[in-house]
Formats: C-alpha cells, sequence, structure tokens
C-alpha cells in the first residue's frame, strides 16, 4: 500500500456539501415514516426507527406485519424505493440514518462495518447465535470478526423448469456437466430453446458466472476472486469462461436485449426448457402454475467440489453507527431473529425461505421446501456476485464486461485482460 | 484639480450589496464551486466515506487506458452529435420548408411531426422499447425479422438515435417554420424575378436571412447530444453499447459504486467538451458582429 498525501477534509466540503443533496433528497424522500397500525402506546424502550427498501407490495406488507408482533418499543417504518436506497446507502449511512436499516449480508456488509458505519451487535448474537446454521453466521461477521448483521430471509438460486413439460418429453434432471450437455442437447432437438438467459439489467449473467466458477473452482477460489486476491488472467478463470462459451449456443440468443421477467415468461410458456435464477422467478408464473414449477442445483463440474456451493443472497437487518436508540434496536433484531416472525414473512412472500434454523418449515409451499432442502445440503452460501465484492467493481467492472462476454463470447483473453486490469485499479 | 467622484448613498450601497451579492452567491454557490469541486475531486479516489486522498491524474490515466466504457462513451456521443446535427437537423429543415409550402393537410402533418416533441426523452425511450424488444417488439413482430435491436451492440445506438431523432427532428421544424414564415416574401419573389431557380432561391437568398435560427438550432442540437441521457437510462440503463459520457458519469458517482473521484474525472471531461463548444461558437459570434 503505498501511502498518499492526504487532503482535508473541509478544503473538499463544498464538494460534499454538493453530492449531498441527493442524499437528502432520498433520506426524506418517498416514504413518511408511518406508525406501525393497531397500537397507539408502546414498550419501555422508546421509538426504534427502521429504514426499509422493501417497497414492493409483499415485502412491505410482510415488515408491517412482523412488526406487528414487536410490543417492547415503537417502531417507526421509513419506506424509500428499493434501487433508490441501495444507490444511495453510502450518503444514508454517512447522514442521519435510521437506527434499524435493511441491508444484505457478506461482503456487502464487511464493506460498511469496516468503514465504521455500523453497531457491533455481538452480545445480541451470544443470544440468537444458537438459531443459526454457521454459514449464516459467517455471512453476518464483519473483517474484525464481530457480527454487525441479523439474517432475515433468503432465497436460493437454481436451474428451474416445468415440471409437466419435462414429464411429456421425458427429461431427467442431470448430475453432471455432461448430462446437462446432453439434456440441452436433446431440447434443442426437441424445438424448444434449452437454457432460458436474459442480461439486459446486467446482473442475472452473474448468477451463471458463479456458479460455473464455484462448481469449476469452488467455493474459497470464488470469495478470494471476488475479494480481489487473485488474478482474472489465471487459467482457472479461464476455463470458467471456457465452460459457459461451450453452453453458449444452448442459450436463447439476444439475451441483452431481454429482461429476466420476459426470460421468465417464456418459462412458463413452455418455449424454453430451463433458466438458471433466484427462486424469486416464481413471480413470473401464474398462481395456477406455481405448482408445476421445480428445480434442481446447477450439476457437478468439478468432482473435487460437487454441489457443495450455491448462491444463496441474504436480506436481513444491521444497526447502525449513529442510531440514536440502540437498546430498542437491538430489541427488534431479537424479535426479527425469531423463526416465528420470519414464518410470517415467508408466508406472505412465497419467493423467500426463513434464515432462523428454529423456522417452522410445515406452512411451506412445496417449492419452499424444496429449496429449504437444497440449502441444507450446501456446505457453502455465496451471496451472488454483486454482494460478495466491492460495489465499484460489480457495477462499473463486472457488469459491462459480462455483457460483453455474452454479446462476443469468443473474446476471452482479451476480456480477462481487462477485467484485470481494472480490478488492480479499484483494488489497491 | 478636484476629483469628481460620485458617492454612493447608504442605501445605494445597500441596494448593490444585496442585489449584486444575491447573484455572486448564487453563481458561485451554484455553479462556480461545484464546477471546482468536481474538478479538485477528480484529482482524488474518494469514495464518499473514507478519507480523501491526491491521487493526481491516475483517474484520468485509468479513464483513458482501463476503462473500455470510456473510449465507447466518446465514440457514441462523437456519432450522436453527427446524427443530429447532419440527419436530424437537416432533415428537419426539409420538412420545415416542404410545410412552409402550404401542402394540403399541411396542418396535420405539422401536428404529427411535433408531436414527439411533447414527449420526455425518457417516455421515447420506453416507445422504443415497445417496438425494437426481439421478443415483444413491433419492429420484429411485423417483419418477422429476429433482430435484437436494442441488444446487439453493433446496432442498438442507431436504432435509439433514430428514436432520439424522432423527436430532434419535430422541434428543429417548429423552429424553422416559425423562421421561414418571418422571410419576407417579396425576396422569394425577387429572386424568381431574377431567374433563379427554386433551390438557387432556397440557398443563396432565404437560407441566409435564417442566420439567427441557424444559430439557436445549431446550440441546441450541440446541447440535445451532449447532455443525451434519458433515453439510454430507460432502455438499458446506457450500458452495453449505449454508453454515453452523461451516464458514466451518473453510474460511477450516484450508484452504490460511489467512485466519485474517479466519476468526476468524467464529468470534467465532459465539461472542457461543453466548454469547447460554447467558447467556438462565442467568440465566432463576437467577431463577427464586431
Amino acid at each position: 500500500m503505498d501511502r498518499r498525501m492526504p487532503i482535508s477534509r473541509r478544503r473538499l466540503l463544498l464538494g460534499a456539501a454538493a453530492f449531498g443533496v441527493p442524499a437528502v433528497l432520498a433520506g426524506c424522500g418517498s416514504g413518511s415514516p408511518s406508525t406501525a397500525p393497531g397500537r397507539s402506546s408502546g414498550g419501555g424502550l422508546g421509538t426504534v426507527t427502521i429504514g426499509s427498501n422493501a417497497s414492493d407490495e409483499v415485502p412491505k406488507k410482510a415488515l408491517e406485519t412482523v412488526l406487528k408482533g414487536f410490543t417492547q418499543a415503537v417502531p417507526k417504518v421509513n419506506t424509500v424505493d428499493h434501487n433508490t436506497f441501495q444507490e444511495n446507502i453510502n450518503r444514508y449511512l454517512k447522514g442521519t440514518p435510521d437506527d434499524v436499516f435493511t441491508w444484505f449480508a457478506g461482503y456487502r456488509m464487511q464493506f460498511f462495518a469496516q468503514q465504521g458505519l455500523a453497531t457491533d451487535i455481538s452480545d445480541v448474537w451470544q443470544e440468537i447465535g444458537g438459531d443459526y446454521t454457521q454459514a449464516f453466521k459467517d455471512q453476518s461477521t464483519g473483517i474484525d470478526g464481530k457480527q454487525y448483521f441479523v439474517p432475515f430471509t433468503y432465497y436460493p438460486w437454481a436451474v428451474f423448469y416445468r415440471k409437466s413439460l419435462w414429464r411429456a418429453k421425458g427429461y431427467e434432471p442431470p448430475k453432471t456437466l455432461d448430462e446437462f450437455t446432453a439434456l440441452a442437447r436433446r431440447m434443442k432437438a426437441d424445438g424448444l430453446v434449452p437454457i432460458a438467459f436474459a442480461d439486459k439489467d446486467g446482473w442475472p449473467a452473474m448468477g451463471t458466472f458463479d456458479i460455473l466458477n464455484m462448481r469449476t473452482n469452488g467455493y474459497d477460489f470464488h470469495i478470494s476472486l471476488m475479494a480481489g486476491k487473485e488474478s482474472w488472467t489465471d487459467p482457472r478463470v479461464k476455463q470458467v469462461f471456457d465452460t459457459w462459451r461451450g453452453l453458449m449456443e444452448f442459450h436463447q440468443p439476444a439475451a441483452l436485449g431481454r429482461t429476466w421477467q420476459e426470460a421468465g415468461q417464456s418459462l412458463a410458456q413452455k418455449k424454453t426448457g430451463m433458466i438458471l435464477l433466484g427462486m424469486f422467478v416464481a413471480q413470473q408464473f401464474p398462481e395456477a402454475d406455481r405448482d408445476d414449477l421445480d428445480f434442481f442445483t446447477f450439476p457437478e463440474i468439478n468432482p473435487a467440489y460437487g454441489t457443495d456451493s450455491i448462491d444463496a443472497p441474504i436480506d436481513g437487518y444491521m444497526i447502525s453507527a449513529k442510531a440514536r436508540n440502540v437498546d430498542g434496536a437491538k430489541a427488534l433484531l431479537r424479535h426479527l431473529a425469531k423463526g416465528s416472525s420470519q414464518n410470517e414473512a415467508t408466508k406472505l412472500d412465497p419467493g423467500t425461505l426463513a434464515a432462523s434454523s428454529k423456522a417452522d418449515t410445515g406452512g411451506y409451499s412445496a417449492l419452499q421446501k424444496r429449496g429449504a432442502e437444497l440449502v441444507s445440503q450446501a456446505t457453502h452460501l455465496a451471496q451472488f456476485l454483486d454482494r460478495d465484492t466491492r460495489p465499484d467493481f460489480a457495477s462499473t467492472v463486472m457488469i459491462p464486461s459480462l455483457q460483453a462476454f455474452v454479446g462476443k463470447p469468443d473474446e476471452i483473453d482479451s476480456l480477462l485482460v481487462s477485467i484485470e486490469k481494472q480490478k488492480a485499479n479499484l483494488f489497491r | 484639480m478636484t476629483v469628481k467622484t460620485r458617492r454612493y448613498s447608504a442605501r445605494d450601497v445597500t441596494v448593490l450589496v444585496i442585489g449584486l451579492g444575491m447573484a455572486v452567491i448564487v453563481n458561485v454557490g451554484l455553479i462556480w464551486g461545484p464546477t471546482l469541486a468536481s474538478a479538485a475531486l477528480s484529482g482524488t479516489d474518494w469514495n464518499g466515506i473514507g478519507p480523501i486522498e491526491w491521487v493526481g491524474g491516475r483517474n484520468y490515466h485509468d479513464l483513458a487506458t482501463a476503462y473500455p466504457p470510456f473510449w465507447s462513451a466518446v465514440r457514441n456521443n462523437v456519432l450522436w452529435l453527427g446524427f443530429l446535427g447532419l440527419v436530424a437537423t437537416p432533415f428537419g429543415l426539409f420538412c420545415a420548408v416542404l410545410l412552409d409550402r402550404r401542402l394540403r393537410l399541411s396542418r396535420v402533418y405539422q401536428s404529427a411531426l411535433y408531436m414527439p416533441v411533447v414527449l420526455s426523452l425518457a417516455v421515447v425511450g420506453f416507445i422504443a422499447q415497445l417496438v425494437y424488444s426481439s421478443d415483444y417488439g413491433v419492429l420484429n413482430a411485423v417483419t418477422g425479422l429476429t433482430v435484437d435491436w436494442l441488444g446487439d451492440r453493433s446496432i442498438n445506438i442507431w436504432v435509439v438515435m433514430l428514436a432520439a431523432g424522432w423527436r430532434h427532428v419535430g422541434y428543429v421544424m417548429i423552429i424553422y417554420l416559425a423562421g421561414l414564415k418571418a422571410v419576407d416574401p417579396a425576396l422569394k419573389e425577387a429572386a424568381a424575378i431574377d431567374g433563379a431557380s427554386e433551390a438557387q432561391a432556397f440557398f443563396r437568398v432565404v437560407f441566409p436571412t435564417l442566420r439567427p435560427v441557424n444559430v439557436i438550432v445549431l446550440v441546441i442540437t450541440v446541447i440535445e447530444a451532449l447532455r443525451a441521457f434519458d433515453i439510454v437510462y430507460a432502455v438499458n440503463k446506457g450500458r452495453n453499447g449505449l454508453e454515453l459520457l452523461s451516464v458514466l458519469v451518473t453510474e460511477n458517482i450516484v450508484g452504490e459504486a460511489s467512485r466519485i473521484g474517479f466519476g468526476s474525472a468524467i464529468a470534467v471531461i465532459l465539461l472542457a467538451t461543453s466548454l469547447g463548444f460554447i467558447v467556438t461558437y462565442l467568440s465566432q459570434l463576437f467577431k463577427e458582429e464586431r
């Protein structure tokens, strides 16, 4: 690490003020504070404010329902549009954040914990630790070994298909890459597009990269690659792109002009055979067809790693460093960590699973049960590329690079050199 | 020798301070301050949270050598300017000239051409998706083609510029139409009597009298080309072949990425380019008026 001359903060305060404007707008933007309905006086711990990115109807309702059961303090929810919340998180946490805020596990949590923007909640984990598996605890732990995050719900990534279509054609879930390729070839011969694929938004292709990398090189390599510790020109990375290029002929063409919703619909309409996506793909299926949706985990590529890792992004809650009511906030996190609270949310939002091991899986839909089973078989849960690495690397380097690959799958070497160069500029 | 000094009363001074002071504060606070702050930040690697460290010209070096979207954005901005300036604007002028000849139904044509101007470019972006989407778009459905108009990076910039041009033509047309209406018909008559052909009359007589309008249209065209943002953002967030400098600034600074130093460097380049046009234009203007 080279030392550079630091500039006095005051000198550039003007700049900060100029860029601070959007934060103010976002902070007091779309969400007006609303007290949880049905209660006029709260418990003994005063008021706890919650900054929530649950702007969609279903997650918003889920949070409201869960908060009804919280009696130790009065919760006040500030809902901000999902993307706006995400894009302004830096300025939000630097400004006047709420006591508790929604966020993501893994590197993205660690990034803010490291900057001193989150409150250490190791004491809460002393109590709730027994309710979570080690994988969840690891994803909630900062680089300094302290916990900063309480997992709430999550969803696994897998290869989804329609049972009725597969029964009619006699397809079986593949166990290895060769079987997968053979199946895709058979689908092509049957007049189907084997793998529905979309990358207009830039992130769905990250899911394909993640799973191919973890199947080929294992979880540990994936994480250290994401942390900037490995070279992108490494033959192991090239191997991943080579495998992907081999599968490209089975992917839906024109992926860069398509959204994941459109790809999901093509699966629902039985025009495509399967799709690698998160469990939220169920949203694109009409209620009546949801039971027809099933999935299998991406098949084994390297026997050394089998199918021991999957992407399963965890959503949860953190306490900001500037929280005014830390006791109330911690009480709220204990409430959110309860299996029963998470069950209320998973009942309303069938695309998610409860993070706590104490949660009751009896009320799960068939798909949720299969999801829970899949996760229990995985040794490692990755958080998805854009949550496992620096946000600037994910959005300004990986999105354009993966789109370039999808557009021209043959130019792997020059692409990897370019990624490595940009990575070196960011991780210095 | 007595020097005649003009004395300002206390009231004059107050008015002067308030009147001028406000203007100076607003100007410095809203224009010069942020501009200079951007320029200063472009020499740092600030991420919006941590300490601000001076890195000199490193951001510019990284930009030019290891950030593929940058050159793509420069190319697209130049294409955009070229397309609006050399295709859309002349076509708008052409439409205006035709409409000025009082064709039958000219009101209808005029409204049809002007209609897109009332739409925001973001809306034009959404309309473009309805037309160009490879699975659900009108164009592929009608022609039976399977072209990925918006996803293929060798064609998407052209079809998006076409959509932007659709709006620009109407804008330019209405301005020229107003200008043409103001041209004295006697000029055209005189030219006709002198034996000038239709084309000669237009290029030698009418067009030169439109000079003030031309200047306005030129400025509008340059501004539209440099500030283009909303249409590509609506289509695919300005990625994959639709990069523009304005989008890259936003992507780096506003998003979660918070590469504020790096984004500022792109903003400074955009500023320098704009200044280049503005200075050229103003100096030209003053030179001719002198």
